[in-house]
Formats: C-alpha cells, structure tokens, sequence
C-alpha cells in the first residue's frame, strides 16, 4: 500500500481513539502499523485498529460480514463502528484493539480457545443471506500464483495434488452440505484477547457460508505435515468436540474423513504460496516448507476419502 | 466454577457420561463425591470385556495417539514425541501458523 493511504489511515484510527476524549492525542502514540499487505493494511492508534480492506473487497458483502460480527459478541470481536469507511479509494473498518497470540511461546497457544470459538460459530445462528466462505477462492488464488510463478521443482507435486481434489475445494463448484457459518482463514494470528481477557476470533473478510470442516483444515494439515504435535491437535480438536462443533462427527473415532479434503487444500495453499515467495525471494525451500511439498506428493498415491463412505459417518 | 488450587476458570467435559472438572490453568482435574466410583466402576467393566493391549512403546510421555491420513508426515500422529517436535515447532510456530 501506498505511504498516503497508511497515513490517512493512521490519521483516522487517531481520530476515532480520540473521538471521545475531545479530539486532541494526547497520548503520544505514533499510530503502528501492525500489517501492511497487498490484501490488507492495519493500523493502530490507542485503542483502535484501522483496517484497510482489499482493493477488490465488495462493499455489500463486507457489510454483511460487519454485521454478523456484531452479532455474535463472545465469538467474533465486534467492530467499533457499525459500516465500512471509504478512504483514498479503499474501505476501511475500525475494531479495539486485541492482544494477540505470542509468536515466540509456542505453549502458551490457545487451542482449546480456537476449537470451542469455531464450535461456536458453526453453531451460529445465520440471519439472512450470507455470502459463501472464500477459504477455496483463496487456496484457488495461491495456485494460480504458483502457475504464474517461474518453474521451480516443487511446482509439480504441488499441482498434482491440486487437481486431485474435488471440484468444490478448488473453488469450480458449490461446497456440499450441510453448511455452516465459517471463518474461512483460521490461523493462530485470527485470535486476540478481547478488552474482557477472553479469547476472540479477528477478521471476517472471508467468513461465510461452507464446510465448517475448512475451518479445521489448517491446524489438520499442520499436524498431518509433522509441524503440530499430537498432543496440541488433539487439545484443539477436542476442544472443538467438547464444546458440540459440528464439523467432524461427535461419536467417530477417526476425524480424517471429515477433514481429508480441506486438510489436503490447505496443505497445497501453504505449499503454493511458500513455493512462489520462495521463487520471488531467489531462496531455498526451507524444512517446513519442504515439509508441505513432501506432503503434497505423497497425496497422489492415495485416494481422496469421501465422508460419505467413512464407516463412522453419522451425518 | 474456579479451580481451587490456581483459581483458573474449571471446564466441565462428560466421559461416559460422568461429569469431569477439569483446570483450564493448571490442568488439574476435579471429581465430585461418587465420581471416581463411577470411573473405577466403568473401568471395571470395560477390563472385563476386553483386557486392554500393553501400551506400545511409541508412544511415550503420555502423548496421545491421533489419528492420521495416509498422506501424512511418517511421524504425523503416530509416535510424537517432545524432542522430534521441539526442533520443527519453534521453527514453525511463528512463521507458518500465524498466515494466510
Ligand atoms: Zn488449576
């Protein structure tokens, strides 16, 4: 983003802290900027985050999303103003400012948060027409960067295994039921400490309508590559059944039917998107990101398992 | 409900239909009176169905034995172990499981 936008937002987040405390800072914060992507700009001042949206963001269906998080306080944090703000062409959004999880102390993790929150939401109540999840529009998004990369040797397995899933997952057809309400990009970055202490899920630019399993993908296919202990899948995902989450049968054993297909796309979106940086950066894979690509080649040799043939499946 | 030991919130979870308090801080775990009755009792029952398999030695310190898909890392969910994690993890943690 542009250094114009970043201090435009900067000046409204600074404009919205103060707004009731007579206009003046007066507390001598400079405005951080806590992200600044080509998806997303972040900005904040005191106590409140200033959002700028993706350029190509539908203003309608923002609206929408803005307002189940309203909606669903204890789930999602709410935001500080009900709609969206047009600023230097991009739709900005205003949120209080949350602690994040700590990058650095890998048990201090909250998973047992992150299972019960998604419970919660794919138990939510939808109201009115809500757009469909973007978690396939986005691991679709991250192989068409990897096509328009320069060849690199981890390309092929990674596409292999791409055009071994569902047309579903890959973004070319309507998820299969039943659907929930779904965060659509859940990582460990998605949670921060509301202004109450409690654990609350951030970002709602892909929430929407889908397999709530999608939401368990991403810790799925972290543990499926080695780089997530048993121990901390396994608190997650009982978190997750503990707290009634629809997305894996409750009574089943094996969460794997459930989970196979999401698990695999995410693994290939990871995998894409660390091959293209990679490539832009002029670098090696490093062991992780290798450990995504080895995982994608072995997803080749084996069939796709359909929930439907799982011999645990109650759904 | 507070756990009286480290005064962390206490979460309930349902184990063959007994309740179970367990510590979201220090992981303790609480039973009411006749709860650890019901669990021997359970227990009872199901050695005399089927005796249990002695526990493989792969799976050490406890770590659970997650199910895992074909595709997965050799590793993945079959014998963990704190050591083998501890090198990917902090690498990992950070970096990967924080992005899109
Ligand atoms: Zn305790």
């Amino acid at each position: 983003m542009t250094v114009p936008v970043l201090a435009a937002l900067a000046d409204s987040a600074r404009a919205v802290a103060h707004r009731r405390s007579g206009g003046a800072c007066v507390c001598g914060d400079g405005g951080a900027v806590l992200a600044d992507r080509a998806d997303a700009s972040v900005v904040r001042h005191g106590d409140v985050v200033a959002k700028a949206h993706a350029p190509d963001t539908d203003p309608a269906e923002l609206a929408v999303r803005l307002d189940v998080a309203a909606r669903l306080p204890g789930v999602l944090l709410a935001p500080s103003a009900p709609g969206a703000t047009r600023l230097h062409g991009r739709l900005v959004t205003f949120w209080p400012h949350g602690t994040p999880v700590d990058r650095d102390d890998p048990d201090s993790a909250p998973w047992e948060a992150a299972g019960a929150l998604l419970a919660r939401l794919h138990a939510a109540p939808v109201p009115g027409t809500i757009p469909p999840m973007r978690g396939p529009a986005k691991a679709a998004r991250a192989v068409a960067r990897l096509r328009a990369a320069e060849p690199h040797p981890a390309a092929p397995p990674v596409l292999r295994a791409w055009a071994g899933l569902p047309p579903w997952a890959r973004d070319e057809a309507a998820a299969p039921g039943p659907l929930a309400l779904c965060h659509g990009d859940l990582h460990l970055g998605q949670l921060v400490r509301g202004p109450d202490g409690h654990w609350l899920l951030i970002d709602v630019d892909d929430l929407g309508m889908g397999d709530p399993a999608w939401d368990l993908a991403r810790p799925a296919a972290w543990f499926a590559c080695g780089l997530l202990s048993p121990r901390e899948w396994t608190r997650f995902l009982d978190a997750y059944r503990d707290a009634g989450g629809p997305a894996v049968p409750a009574g089943a054993a094996d969460p794997w039917p459930a989970l196979d297909v999401p698990a695999r796309a995410l693994t290939v979106q990871t995998a894409a998107l660390a091959i293209s940086k990679a490539v832009a950066g002029r670098r090696a894979l490093d062991e992780v990101e290798q450990a995504l690509v080895d995982a994608c080649a072995r997803m080749s040799g084996v069939d796709v398992r359909p929930p439907e043939l799982a011999p645990d499946a109650t759904k | 409900m507070q756990c009286p030991k480290c005064h962390a919130p206490m979460h309930t979870y349902n184990r063959n239909g007994v309740q179970i308090e367990q510590c979201s801080g220090c992981r303790g775990i609480f039973l009411d009176y006749g709860e650890l009755e019901s669990l021997t009792r359970l227990e009872a029952q199901w050695g005399q169905q089927a005796p249990p398999p002695p526990a493989p030695p792969t799976a050490p310190q406890g770590y659970p034995a997650a199910p895992a898909p074909a595709w997965g890392a050799p590793h993945g969910g079959h014998h963990g172990h704190g050591d083998h994690y501890g090198h990917k993890r902090h690498k990992s943690f950070g970096h990967m499981l924080f992005s899109s």
